[in-house]
């Protein structure tokens, strides 16, 4: 059987940006423009990658494994493909995208090796979606991490640096309770592919199912932390606030990529089919979400500097998505990833936009006056040579109304839809009579941060577009305006195009929550008959 | 012999913790570096303690797997060394860093007020 090349498409997500990542470094830092078009081409291929795989995995009657190096489930590293790691492909593309055409001008030039890092950031999140054993998991979140390390440093000034201190050993602490658990697991149950985990986990005696939960428990802290579950996330809104802009708007999907792996993890391990096991923690992760919640929002209250607020936003949209995870059901599932994808463009786009809002309040390069401390570059970057655009503050208003109208779940945008079918969901997961008494407390803390946010935002809006008095319109370049301007405009297609959207999250959802699938299409997947000996495939 | 291990896991790992939690980045590195040791044997004690077992042989006939230890966990080690390693030398740039910038070792990159 020769395996058809297209199977191959699953790998690339992860193999090119490790290659172009590692052509770039020898790249000379002066020839921005060079080093710009190999990190832009390697994101546009990324991106049609994705949508190739969307269409793949939604073609397909399963998921799509891929064995690398050929060996067979168990024993090797498993990829895996199905439409919710084919649409964070996705996501992560088109944000991936916008933040670097925002960074081209101008933040790519403030240090060295902003382009390389990019890449392996890159590969760190696309190699995590995609990955289907638990160590690999480990292994790319390392790289995504030390990465987004180096990132947040980028442009480096005693702000970052304080606040890379604090993400760098938090997250550092954070990596060793993920290998705690790690070894749990593995002493538990003797396998870290998911699969054959969960295949596992319902034939446990009863000693080993207690190490196995605890050693799930420390790899949810590990998770959690990523996915900044109260009392775990309070690195964020520092560390957000601190980064570049183009570098925060990645650190939001980086923040999903915590809760991606809770509910990957915890829908395989602990479903219905495990046995005693089912169900395991998610009672944890619906009252830890709702706490997140309230936090954010009360944070939201409290802080007056936009980057903060943006942070709570993202606690916020987290705390939603894993209380939407705990209260286990698939419909809801359905719901929160709509809510997920809307928010984590919102949120995204609200990074890149600030910068942009903050020049109203300090026109000029104040923001290239921090870095000119920076240590490792010869000249300061030139002002920005592009195409300025007109109407530069009705764009600002226009974009930060767009942002602040998906952060809170106002209508007629992606927000609205996300909350409402949130609450649909809640309202309609049983008969009217038998809601639980926390599908209550979920809707008001919902609509409570909603109401936190449009007073935080609302605040932020009037003191920056109606109360500062005669403002000089910023100088805005194109390249900076018009990333922001197509996420909004993705924004308004998931909008229009809800119902299909919807239709094929209710897919992947439905997918996601039958485990026998993953199980049989794991451990069944052929490996590839050697050509020397002209075996049959196993 | 598994209280020995035990014991030096959990010393290990505790000195770790409140090192991490003092003001001094040197003690907060000195920290970070304890716990990972103390990880990575705990890592490798998971694939089961075992006297005069090699990982892997090369030895002719079939082999017998109850005279092997269990090679994963071994493996596991590695890699977690290989990048503890690299997120800890990142973590001391970082550091020498703050302290150049902020011109003291205080986590807060500031004196706390006497």
């Amino acid at each position: 059987m020769s395996m058809d090349w297209t199977q191959h498409l699953i790998v690339l997500p992860v193999l090119l940006p490790l290659l172009c990542a590692a052509l770039l470094i020898p790249v000379d830092e002066r020839r921005h423009r060079l080093k710009f078009s190999i990190n832009m081409a390697s994101v546009a291929a990324l991106l049609a990658i994705a949508i190739a795989l969307i269409i793949r995995a939604d073609g397909a009657d399963g998921p799509q494994v891929y064995l690398v190096a050929n060996w067979a489930a168990p024993f090797g590293i498993t990829l895996l493909v199905d439409r919710l790691s084919a649409m964070m492909l996705l996501l992560t593309g088109i944000l991936a995208g916008a933040a670097l055409i925002y960074a081209a001008q101008r933040w790519s030039r403030i240090g060295v090796h902003f382009h390389s890092l990019f890449q392996f950031l890159l590969m760190g999140i696309n190699g995590a979606f995609l990955t289907h054993d638990l160590f690999n998991l480990f292994v790319f979140f390392e790289v995504m991490l030390a990465a987004s390390y180096g990132l947040v440093l980028h442009g480096y000034n005693a702000g970052r640096i304080r606040a890379g201190l604090e993400f760098i050993a938090v997250n550092l602490a954070a990596s060793l309770v993920f290998l705690i658990g790690l070894a749990l697991i593995y002493g538990a149950s003797g396998t870290l592919n998911l699969s054959d985990l969960a295949q596992r986990v319902a034939h446990l005696g009863e000693i080993d199912l207690v190490l196995l939960k605890a050693g799930m428990a420390a790899l949810a802290i590990a998770f959690l932390v990523k996915g900044a579950m109260w009392p775990l996330g309070f690195w964020l809104p520092t560390t957000y606030a601190a980064a570049s802009p183009p570098v925060a708007a990645m650190l939001v999907l980086t923040t999903k990529m915590g809760v991606y792996a809770v509910l990957r993890v915890w829908t395989l391990v602990f479903s219905e089919a495990a046995g005693e096991a089912s169900g395991f923690g998610y009672e944890l992760l619906l009252y830890g979400g709702m706490v997140t919640i309230a936090f954010g929002a009360a944070g939201m209250l409290a802080t007056d500097t936009a980057g903060r607020m943006a942070g709570y936003a993202a606690i916020i949209s987290s705390g939603t998505l894993l209380a939407a995870i705990g209260y286990g059901n698939a419909q809801l599932v359905t719901a929160a990833l709509y809510y997920l994808v809307a928010s984590t463009i919102a949120v995204g786009t609200f990074m890149l936009l600030i910068e942009l809002i903050e020049r109203i309040r300090s026109p000029g390069a104040a923001v290239l006056a921090l870095t000119v401390e920076a240590f490792a570059i010869e000249e300061t970057p030139e002002e920005p040579i592009g195409v300025g655009i007109p109407a530069a503050l009705a764009f600002l208003g226009l974009a930060f109304t767009g942002c602040a109208l998906i952060i809170t779940g106002l209508p007629p945008l992606a927000g609205f839809i996300g909350k409402f079918s949130l609450i649909h969901s809640l309202l309609g997961s049983g008969e009217a009579e038998s809601i639980a008494g926390v599908a209550w407390v979920l809707i008001a803390l919902l609509v409570f941060s909603g109401f936190a946010a449009i007073i935080a935002l609302l605040r932020f809006g009037v003191r920056t577009f109606w109360a500062m008095g005669r403002v000089m319109p910023p100088r805005l370049q194109l390249t900076e305006a018009a990333p922001v301007g197509a996420l909004l405009l993705i924004a308004l297609v998931l909008t229009v195009s809800a119902g299909p959207a919807f239709e094929y999250l209710g897919r992947a959802s439905e997918e996601l929550h039958q485990t026998g699938r993953y199980v049989e299409a794991v451990l069944s997947a052929p490996t590839v008959p050697s050509p020397a000996y002209g075996r049959e495939a196993m | 012999m598994e209280l020995v291990i035990a014991l030096s896991i959990g010393i290990l790992f505790g000195s770790g913790i409140w090192l991490l939690l003092r003001p001094r980045t040197f003690q907060v590195i000195m920290g970070l570096m304890l716990m990972s040791y103390a990880v990575n044997l705990f890592i490798f004690v998971m694939g089961r303690l075992r006297v005069d077992s090699p990982p892997l042989t090369l030895g002719s006939g079939p082999p017998d797997p109850a005279a092997f230890a269990d090679p994963l966990p071994q493996a596991l080690v590695l890699t977690a060394l290989v990048i503890g390693f690299a997120t800890t030398a990142l973590f001391l740039v970082v550091m020498i860093g703050s302290r150049g910038l902020t011109g003291t070792d205080h986590v807060d990159g500031e004196e706390p007020p006497r």
